[in-house]
């Protein structure tokens, strides 16, 4: 499993919130493929895939605040 | 193409432009600089009236409904851009900025303060003394904000950026919404300095001051 994890944004951003995810749990993904767009300060960011293969578990949904460095979701590799 | 240190900045002026072509050709050079056809760019533009809804934003934040919209020509449209509700139109100085932030820095937060910076230069150089506020991004003057500023980020490379109201004319329509979903007061360069500035020269003065202050931040 590879771990789609929020990167570090910018000194002193600590969190951003998830606006939506591009694909459900269970669909293709495609390494480099907009996976999460979240928002943070004035910004939107969207987070890309890490890997190609199937997103297994979304763990922060829609609407919800995560902190920097914590797992989204979790990826079957190809 | 002007090279700077680490970036290259292609620079286009699309003139008086409506929201929605201007959004296609910021997409068209996004793409280009995704595919290191480019390595960055600004665009700048005039829109005709339009009210853009960014990710946060609310409709609710539109202080009057729709059918008096329509009767001023006032477009509405939800965008994926950060922050929340504000307006664009004639008057107003667009600046969009697709950067790659892997030759800036990979960091949201250095590069809003490269452009509150770059809006502060811009307006010192008009004599103004204005400052960005902490927690409410954007540049102000006496308490009115002036310049309003929200991005979006892909494979780090960012596009949508700031306007700067120049002419008076562009303060009218603002008394419609919530400028950022809040109870403020704007101004304009105009307004300020109470004589009329083209926007020809504003332009001029911004990008001279684009590429004063680029230069500092890339160290």
């Amino acid at each position: 499993m590879v771990k789609v994890v929020l990167p570090e944004l910018g000194e002193g951003i600590e969190k951003a919130t998830i606006s939506f995810w591009y694909f459900q749990e269970g669909q293709r993904v495609n390494k480099d493929d907009d996976l999460v767009e979240l928002v943070t300060d004035k910004a939107t960011f969207n987070l890309p895939a890490p890997c190609s293969g199937i997103l297994s578990q979304i763990i922060y949904k829609e609407g919800d605040t995560v902190n920097i460095g914590e797992v989204l979701a979790l990826m079957e590799e190809d | 193409m002007l090279v700077s240190q680490k970036i290259q900045y292609q620079i286009f002026d699309l003139g008086r432009i409506g929201f929605r072509s201007a959004y296609e050709f910021q997409k068209n050079i996004f793409l280009k600089v995704k595919n290191n056809l480019l390595n960055s760019a600004i665009i700048l533009g005039e829109h005709n009236p339009v009210i853009t809804i960014g990710r946060c934003g609310k409709e609710k934040e539109i202080k009057v409904d729709y059918q008096k919209l329509k009767q001023r020509n006032i477009e509405v449209l939800s965008i994926d851009r950060g922050g929340k509700t504000t307006y664009h139109g004639p008057g107003q100085l667009v600046i969009y900025f697709i950067f790659d932030l892997r030759f800036f820095k990979k960091d949201l937060h250095y590069f809003f303060n490269f452009l509150e910076n770059l809006g502060i230069l811009f307006l010192n150089k008009f004599g103004i003394m204005a400052n960005s506020k902490s927690g409410m991004r954007g540049v102000w003057v006496d308490n009115k904000k002036i310049i309003s500023i929200g991005i979006s980020v892909k494979n780090w490379i960012t596009y949508h950026g700031m306007s700067i109201n120049i002419k008076d004319e562009v303060l009218n329509n603002f008394s419609l919404i919530y400028p950022c979903g809040l109870d403020i007061e704007v101004t304009s360069l105009e307004s300020i300095l109470k004589k009329e500035i083209p926007l020809s020269k504003a332009k001029e003065i911004f990008l001279s001051c684009f590429k004063e202050e680029v230069e500092k931040w890339l160290r």
